[in-house]
């Protein structure tokens, strides 16, 4: 029989491989590649949650609809903001970003 | 081992694959179509755990939507997707080890908690999830604040990814 461990082992890994991402990628797209990752596990974690805890309520969906929509106006910021600087700076290697460090 | 475990097993392997691959392949428009099998693989998940309308906005927002605007992004600035050189930072073993610390302190700390091993529960009888969650998030008793601020910030982020990337002629 399935259980709860099952998902948040799963969840757990994906977090971690996407945080290894954010941490260790020099590309700033490939990190945001792994800030989904991260935030896909997140939800896989709020829907077990609500399926295994408590399916009569729907408050787990609800939080996963909202987190939908903030990764999606997340990403859409951050596209832009790195289109941006690749169009003053030439880069968008995260190392290589650095106007504000003195 | 019954069927859904079989299911899930094969599923969490290839979602871990992909996004493994996700972070250590070089090329960028790759590692996109990695992260595209990934989040399919999330898709199924979201399925397994009996939530099909989540199944059906991950494909629609995360595929069609999220994933392409990378790949495009990723096209905009391609002379620097293919730049010799590492494609991590020095640092990248320090990230490594990070992220196994904060794996095993996650199954650690799930594993002294008692409901760790809850089994799966029947779904109540007689109701349609999908029709709940769309009636908890619009009626004032449920979530219509946090469903309309949700809906003004992607308004905002609308308006702002385009004064971001718009090009100014000087």
């Amino acid at each position: 029989m399935i259980s709860l461990s099952y998902f948040l082992v799963f969840a757990a890994a994906l977090f971690c491989i996407g945080l290894y991402g954010v941490l260790a990628r020099k590309n700033a797209i490939a990190v945001l590649m792994g800030i989904e990752l991260m935030l896909n596990a997140v939800v896989i974690n709020l829907i077990a949650f609500w399926r295994f805890r408590t399916p009569e309520m729907i408050a787990g969906q609800a939080f996963g609809v909202i987190v939908f929509a903030v990764a999606a106006a997340e990403v859409a910021v951050g596209l832009a903001l790195f289109i941006a600087i690749f169009r003053r700076r030439n880069t968008i290697a995260a190392d290589e970003i650095d106007l504000l460090k003195w | 081992m019954t069927v859904f475990q079989a299911i899930f097993l094969v599923v969490a392997v290839v979602t871990l694959g992909g996004a493994v691959m996700v972070v250590t392949v070089r090329n960028l428009i790759h590692a996109a179509l990695w992260l595209i099998l990934s989040l399919f693989g999330v898709a199924v998940m979201y399925g397994l755990l009996s939530a099909p309308f989540f199944t059906v906005i991950q494909v629609v927002i995360y595929i069609g939507a999220i994933a392409i605007l990378m790949i495009f992004a990723i096209m905009l600035t391609r002379r620097v997707a293919q730049e010799p050189g590492s494609s991590v930072n020095k640092g990248w073993w320090m990230a490594g080890l990070m992220s196994l610390v904060l794996f095993t302190a996650l199954v650690w700390m799930f594993s002294t908690w008692s409901g760790f091993q809850t089994t799966l529960p029947q779904l109540p009888e007689g109701i349609d999830t999908i029709k709940v969650l769309g009636t908890a998030l619009v009626s004032p008793d449920g979530y219509v604040i946090p469903f309309e601020i949700a809906s003004v910030l992607l308004l905002a982020a609308l308006i702002g990814a385009v004064v971001v990337a718009w090009e100014r002629k000087t």
